[in-house]
């Protein structure tokens, strides 16, 4: 037992002695190596050497499956919401969405994402987007710009997984649904400063369901999903009516869309059926034409609230822009600097891998220190950017308190409506033949 | 009449807007399109500049990740003493648990005649922490290192490994050259 022990400890030395010893090789210059330390041995066995496992990727054509299934998805979800105004059809095209878009394809690619894509393909000329996240962004945009957002009603794995699981929907205020509704826009232009910035895909990062789509992902992300579907059991699609960034874009361009879907087939026969038949709260409905607002007030706040417009602006960039400090802390180069240099007996601590990786990369701090501060900088630009657009959103939601729209029928809000076709089915109105 | 009116103003607001939002989309998508690339892109870790800091193995989206170790058998010297398989504080040389480097125990020792032993990754098992990559890359060869597994990484928009990767060796590459297997000794060598 003591003898196998000195065996063993004497091993153990000599094979220190070797390792010290290719330490040694390590360090000597590698233009004295032109070949391997241990050269590759000639074997007498007839031994055959394996090569090593490269699985192939998910081959280019399927991207492409996955477009022409968007497409089709979206042309069936505009058949059935315009021609067969059938609900029933649209919830069995969202069933299958979550099932292919969702758990097949695992929440990605999406259209939600693509805006950082083509963000960053618009302002580094040197990334490059595929086409199928391209057509992805596009799709459903120039859809919703003839039909509404029937993108949003059966092709979003994001939505049709919450529009499935909607109980009982309670109805929001008014005022309350349309200051949450700035938040999305804010989203949105966060997302492009961080995707054209190069620091993150914030979208992506903090996609709610895509955890519950792969079924794992990081605790908060599963608590924020699980969370997010609780709620969504009585706030009808939380995610999509106050966070989703691409719903933002598409409320606007489903405003003016040219054919959207109607609750009525023909003429509203003003039964009020309707009423509250839509979770979402998008049914405008008919206004008391003798309430109607003194005009001349009207068009003095009008007035007011069009001159405050570039105040607003102004004032969202002034803000922004004076935080562009603390937000270009979240690109990791950025981050790095400034902990060397407010920190720096964070040089000694060897379980720092990034701060480590740095120093034993040979890049001077000055380069590192370069480089943050071009970041910085496009930081405050696009604070300016991104503040005066937050104003922009601000200026016209409170605008359009004062546009006064005379309403004789109960319709859909188009950049409201997600086109699900649920208030279809509450109308008695038959087209005649 | 007045109502008609109104209805036509409406009508020739929301065409105004349809055409300046449908001309604004098309702006963007010829630009975007102007650098569009019809390949495929997937993540790749250039092996080169990994410094096997052991982050592919906690964040990637995937548990186990999709970062798995292979090994370049051109470059392998087939060692008997392996710095990629044994730990440096081993008592033997050989396949016991306590000397063995890869903490799942993922690379089989296999025999081929005297002095050589082939080293081979159970993919299964391994857990991509390069334990062993930094093992080989000190003492060996450098024929042990980590690359993306393409049949099971997600592909997600952006790799949550590349984000935290220390050297940025994590980018995208073309599909169709979807590998960066070590060749050669050196970079230069294998042309890479």
């Amino acid at each position: 037992m003591h003898l196998t022990g000195c065996i063993y400890t004497g091993t153990h030395k000599a094979l220190k002695a070797v390792f010290l010893l290719l330490l040694l090789f390590v360090m000597m210059p590698p233009a004295s190596f032109a070949q391997q330390r241990f050269p590759r041995p000639e074997f007498e066995t007839g031994y055959e050497q394996p090569t090593p496992v490269t699985p192939e990727p998910r081959s280019l054509a399927l991207e492409y499956v996955d477009v022409a299934m968007l497409l089709a998805v979206m042309a069936l979800v505009t058949w059935f919401l315009l021609k067969k105004r059938s609900r029933t059809g649209i919830f069995w095209i969202s069933v299958f969405t979550l099932v292919y878009f969702g758990f097949y394809r695992n929440g990605c690619i999406c259209s939600v994402g693509s805006v950082q894509n083509v963000a960053l393909s618009l302002f580094n000329t040197g990334y490059s987007v595929s086409l199928t996240v391209l057509a992805f962004f596009l799709l459903p945009l120039i859809f919703s710009l003839f039909y509404g957002r029937v993108f949003c009603a059966g092709a979003c794995a994001l939505g049709a997984i919450q529009d499935l699981i909607i109980v009982k929907p309670i109805t929001f205020p008014s005022w309350l649904q349309k200051t949450l509704g700035i938040f999305p826009f804010v989203y949105l232009g966060l997302a492009i400063l961080f995707a054209v910035t190069g620091t993150d895909f914030i979208i992506c990062r903090y996609d709610p369901f895509v955890g519950i789509f792969r079924m794992g992902a990081e605790f908060t992300m599963i608590v924020l999903g699980i969370g997010m579907l609780l709620i969504g059991m009585f706030v009808a699609r939380p995610y999509c009516r106050f966070v989703c960034p691409y719903g933002a874009l598409l409320r606007v361009t489903s405003f003016f869309a040219r054919r959207h879907m109607t609750i009525t087939p023909a003429e509203c026969i003003q039964c009020r059926l309707c009423e509250s038949s839509c979770p979402f709260d998008a049914i405008d409905f008919p206004g008391d034409s003798n309430a109607r607002p003194d005009t001349e007030k009207n068009l003095r706040r009008f007035i007011l609230y069009l001159v405050l417009i570039p105040v607003w602006v102004a004032l969202g960039g002034f803000a922004v822009s004076s935080a562009h400090v603390f937000l270009s802390r979240a690109h990791p180069d950025v981050f790095l600097a400034n902990l060397l240099i407010t920190k720096p007996e964070m040089r000694n601590d060897l379980d720092n891998i990034d701060i480590q990786t740095f120093l034993s990369s040979g890049k001077p701090l000055e380069t590192l220190v370069e480089e943050a501060e071009v970041i910085q900088n496009q930081f405050y630009t696009g604070g300016w950017i991104l503040g005066g657009f937050i104003g922009f959103v601000i200026g016209i939601t409170l605008l359009n308190q004062v546009v006064f729209r005379r309403k004789t029928d109960y319709e859909p809000h188009k950049g409201n409506c997600y086109s699900c076709g649920r208030c279809m089915k509450y109308c008695p109105v038959i087209k005649k033949q | 009449m007045d109502k008609d009116k109104a209805q036509s103003r409406r009508n020739f607001i929301d065409k105004g807007m349809r055409i300046t939002l449908g001309l604004s989309l098309a702006g963007v998508g010829s630009v975007a399109l102007s650098r569009v690339s019809a390949k495929k892109w997937v993540w790749q870790i250039d092996p080169f500049l990994c410094t096997q800091c052991g982050r592919c193995a906690d964040y990637c989206v995937l548990k186990p990740s999709a970062v798995k170790c292979v090994h370049a058998y051109d470059l392998c010297g087939y060692c008997d003493l392996c710095g990629g398989y044994l730990r440096p504080e081993h008592t033997e040389r050989d396949t016991g648990a306590e000397n063995q480097l890869c903490p799942t125990a993922a690379i089989e020792r296999r025999y081929i005649e005297e002095p050589y032993y082939e080293y081979v990754i159970n993919r299964d098992l391994c857990i991509g922490c390069a334990k062993c990559v930094a093992g080989c890359t000190a003492f060996g060869n450098g024929s042990l290192h980590l690359q993306i597994q393409h049949d099971l990484c997600m592909n997600c928009n952006e790799c949550s490994i590349a984000r935290v990767c220390p050297s940025n060796a994590i980018s995208r590459v073309e599909s169709d050259a979807a590998y960066i297997i070590k060749g050669g000794f050196t970079r230069e060598e294998s042309g890479g």
